[in-house]
């Protein structure tokens, strides 16, 4: 087969954060037997579906604005070219420039380079989820640039030497009691005798980062929002360190999927009510800075919007997967799955955990990259409740299993079944036969393999005494 | 063939299958920020809750304080300023009315360093709009309100609201905004909610906020 240039392609393998170490079910293992893990996980996704309930029964209108927020998205995916070329105009006009990066490893080096261009030695960031798709902060340190985290949650992790595995709460996974020791051991000049108190742990971020945040000169961040019809960026934030780093520093770098284009200014109001609420559940969080290229005399005087696609077009031509695009990032999904509050971020493998992940990673990196994810779901619904854009996470997930490939023994047994519930007299034997089943031990713990690797994490039915032909003959 | 071109052809490809063509639906909406054409064109559902509501001011408290806003009402800004201040220096921006400085202690910005911006104890200004249902207000940098670094070093935010800017939901305020400004959206002090997903104030922005609601004398 040939492939021209323009074909829609995934994210490449060896960079980035996509793609796990094990599959799901070997992770998810080791995650369940984590009880400390487990106990932190409930406590904070019960807080935060008891927060976020609360603020979305105060809106009477909620499900027509999930309504405007996916036709906003559809719409947005169906005209994207445009959109995107809109955006770049517009950034320029006012005196941005905007840079393409097909895949991960040109985004990477894109603000590299750019970096190198102002001859900074460190950045400060904003929590991104995009950067951390892309691997950035490996590659900024591989080319001898520091790379500071000044999300809380994300200095929780950098600090910790851990993996994020939560898209709002990176930290997710760590109590306070934990913080405050990884504090303790890996903060510069922190105050010994400090507590565990919230309040005292986020002072003590306060002073460590404020310093950074005065004499560093470039800023690395990602977008919210990206607006065709003005070219203005939004970052939605909590802490004030976004408004530090898109405030004080010379120059602003903001990686941006191509995917976060908002066709017009006036569609914020739609977006701007659904995440708050959905995903911190605030009726709005503390701080959101919106830009327009380059304002004289405030704010950084250079900035630069590199589009990202790494992956975003091959899920853009699946017809039925394509609306995972459609995620605002608010982790509503995560917070109510069943399945993400027992095994937590990390088993998933990719910076994009829970329900939203498990649709997107597969996409972004080829099914076969990430082929247990679509299976990491009771496709219960509930994130397609909780979701304030009504992606319809299941159906994508029972898509994306058909695409996965199969065991062989499976498609053996499914053919095998097919024959013989299509002959009648062969289906009564095999049907007796099933009693044997019995051999097998209780709730079919005795299977040989590979069938006990179905049984591992299911019961099998014990066979009935009589069977319903059996039953209506003798009757 | 360039970057930019190898993402576009892309998107085109993924999106040529025959019942994704680009939306042609007509433009029904009016312009949606202040000096804009209509570009976008969009057959949007909206039927959510739009246009221009009944503002209430005692909603607008009731959310502030819920987020850790202090709020003042009173028509003599400067006495109410000088009151939450007391003997520290405020910075304010150079559009900011005289008539509400506290006189003494008070340091406008003609180009301030980030360094003498940071050792002040406070600083002063007015806002461009504010949401009643959601106890947000909103700086546009104008020159009342100052550049964005004068309202984030200081510890102490006092901004002063006129009645009339205040507005019911976030969709009035959106279209009231003007998106060439910079825009910087407040609800409460900073705040984070990274600790066991409660949410803790006191970061990295001002850790105080103050609102005056300015009252008719």
């Amino acid at each position: 087969m040939s492939t021209f240039l323009g074909m829609p392609a995934h994210a490449p393998r060896g960079v980035g954060n996509l793609r796990g170490d094990e599959p799901f079910p070997a992770a998810a293992r080791t995650a369940l037997a984590n009880q400390q893990l487990r106990r932190n996980l409930q406590h904070a996704t019960t807080t935060i579906r008891g927060k976020s309930g609360r603020v979305i029964a105060e809106v009477p209108d909620w499900q027509e604005l999930r309504s405007a927020g996916s036709a906003l998205k559809t719409y947005t995916m169906a005209n994207l070219p445009r959109l995107l070329e809109q955006l770049e105009e517009k950034v320029t006009a006012a005196g941005g420039v905007v840079h393409w990066a097909a895949d991960a490893e040109e985004a990477n080096r894109i603000v590299t380079g750019l970096i190198r261009e102002t001859g900074e030695q460190r950045v400060i960031k904003i929590k991104s989820m995009a950067t951390q798709e892309i691997g950035l902060n490996e590659a900024l340190e591989a080319a001898g640039i520091e790379p500071v985290e000044t999300d809380l949650a994300e200095l929780i992790v950098q600090l910790g030497h851990d993996k994020p595995s939560h898209i709002l709460v990176p930290a997710i996974h760590r109590n306070r009691a934990e913080i405050r020791e990884i504090f303790l051991r890996e903060m510069p000049g922190v105050d010994p005798d400090l507590t565990d108190n919230p309040p005292e742990l986020a002072a003590a971020a306060r002073r460590y980062l404020r310093e950074t945040f005065l004499s560093t000169k470039v800023a690395v961040s990602g977008a919210n929002f990206g607006i065709a019809e003005t070219g203005t960026l939004a970052v939605v934030e909590s802490e004030g360190n976004g408004r530090m780093c898109l405030t004080l520093p010379d120059t602003l770098i903001t990686v941006m999927g191509i995917e976060k284009v908002v066709p017009a200014w006036q569609d914020l109001e739609v977006f701007l009510q659904l995440l708050p609420r959905a995903s911190t559940g605030e009726r709005m969080n503390p701080y959101t800075s919106m830009w327009t290229g380059v304002t004289p005399g405030d704010g950084p005087q250079n900035f630069h919007l590199v589009l990202l696609d790494n992956g975003r077009t091959a899920v853009l031509a699946d017809e039925v997967g394509r609306s995972a695009l459609h995620c605002i990032r608010c982790s509503a999904c995560l917070n109510v799955c069943p399945v993400y509050e027992r095994t937590g971020g990390h088993a998933y493998g990719s910076v994009y955990p829970g329900p939203i992940g498990a649709v997107l990673s597969p996409q972004l990196t080829g099914v076969e990259d990430n082929a247990s994810l679509p299976y990491a779901s009771s496709l219960c619904g509930a994130c397609f409740d909780a979701c304030p854009v009504k992606i319809d996470i299941p159906s994508i997930l029972v898509h994306l299993r058909n695409q996965a490939p199969h065991p062989r023994t499976e498609k053996a047994a499914m053919a095998a079944a097919a024959y013989t519930m299509d002959r009648p007299r062969l289906y009564q034997r095999a049907q007796r036969a099933f009693k044997l089943a019995k051999l097998v031990g209780r709730r079919g713990k005795g299977l040989p393999p590979p069938l006990n690797g179905w049984a591992a994490s299911r019961d099998l039915p014990a066979p009935p005494e009589e069977s319903f032909r059996d039953w209506w003959r003798g009757r | 063939m360039s970057s930019r071109d190898l993402v576009l052809g892309r998107i085109r490809e993924a999106l040529s299958a025959p019942d994704t063509q680009p939306s042609s639906v007509p433009d029904t909406r009016a312009s949606s920020a202040p000096g804009l054409s209509r570009s976008a064109a969009v057959d949007i559902p909206r039927d959510y809750r739009r246009g221009p509501a009944p503002v209430d001011l005692d909603l607008l408290v009731e959310r502030l304080v819920d987020y850790k806003a202090v709020v003042h009402r009173g028509s003599d800004i400067s006495v109410i300023a000088r009151e939450i201040i007391g003997d520290g220096t405020l910075v304010v921006p150079p559009g900011l009315p005289p008539e509400w400085m506290p006189a003494e202690q008070t340091r406008v910005d003609h180009g301030l360093s980030a360094a003498e911006i940071a050792a002040a104890d406070g600083v002063l200004t007015a806002a461009a709009v504010a949401i009643a249902e959601t106890g947000t207000i909103v700086l546009d940098a104008s020159p009342d309100q100052g550049r964005r670094i004068l309202s984030l070093l200081p510890d102490l935010h006092i901004c002063v609201l006129r009645p009339e800017q205040v507005v019911a939901s976030v969709p009035e305020a959106v279209a009231r905004l003007d998106p060439a400004r910079p825009l910087t959206w407040i609800s409460g002090p900073s705040a984070t909610s990274d600790i066991e997903l409660n949410r803790v104030e006191g970061v990295h922005g001002p850790r105080n906020l103050h609102v005056i609601l300015q009252e008719a004398a």
